[in-house]
């Protein structure tokens, strides 16, 4: 599942345009983002509030199993990273 | 013997740095291999000061005129740039990401919430994990969700 401030009209674009089938949710007030702490102030477009990237992998019962906090934008987790990261939370 | 009016050297030099700069973000950016530590953009930076390297040397010895140590030693500054800039936005502007001290960590309890899908749904964080009972009597229990914070495209 993944957040950002996009509208839910300008996920649904990049999904179709990349084919992702899972779900995008819209945070446009950024309000979830804060209260994980991942807000990156005025990093968007006009200055914008957005999220930098994160990424938490939960197991059922909603606790964190894994957590991916990149110091750098173009180092992102892998699909590898995290399919063994889900692997050896179970 | 005929004088080459166009010092190549120099060009290729120059073309290159433009090409090691272009092709991260069009195209290696893409790979996280070419991505994470951006050698091929180095090895192509470094044949650019070898071609550059000879064609400052051509240009400042022999038959070299005053134009074309005045175009060379342009081209090389140009392609100097071009690296600092490089290393600039490759090492330095895309960390400048704020520290998140509150993010949930392992073994914490991930917060609640609810926001709209791409269809304008209200979904939440804990019916998807309690969604397995359906999925669960299909041979599949929900084993969990993997959370995505991106930056958005606007």
């Amino acid at each position: 599942m993944a957040i950002s401030v996009d509208a839910p009209e300008e996920s649904a674009d990049l999904c179709r345009k990349a084919g992702y089938t899972y779900t995008f949710l819209s945070d446009p007030n950024a309000e979830v983002i804060r209260r994980y702490d991942l807000l990156h102030p005025g990093a968007g477009v006009n200055a914008h509030d957005i999220a930098r990237p994160a990424e938490f992998l939960l197991d059922s019962s909603g606790i964190v199993r894994w957590v991916n906090l990149t110091e750098d934008l173009r180092v992102r987790a892998t699909l590898e990273d995290m399919l063994k990261a889900a692997k050896s939370s179970h | 013997m005929r004088k080459l009016r166009w010092n190549w050297f120099a060009w290729a030099g120059f073309l290159l740095s433009i090409l090691a700069f272009v092709s991260y973000f069009t195209v290696l950016v893409r790979f996280p291999a070419t991505r994470d530590v951006p050698w091929a953009n180095f090895l192509l930076f470094g044949a650019a000061a070898l071609f550059l390297l000879a064609g400052l040397k051509r240009a400042f010895t022999g038959l070299g005129s005053l134009g074309g140590k005045f175009v060379s030693s342009a081209l090389a500054l140009l392609s100097i740039s071009i690296l600092g800039v490089f290393c600039f936005v490759v090492f330095r502007a895309t960390r400048q990401l704020p520290a998140s001290h509150g993010a949930p960590t392992v073994g914490q309890k991930a917060p609640d919430f609810t926001l709209r899908d791409t269809r304008g749904n209200l979904v939440s964080l804990s019916t998807l994990l309690s969604s397995s009972p359906e999925t669960a009597s299909s041979g599949a229990a929900t084993q969990g969700v993997l959370l995505i914070f991106y930056r958005g495209y606007w």
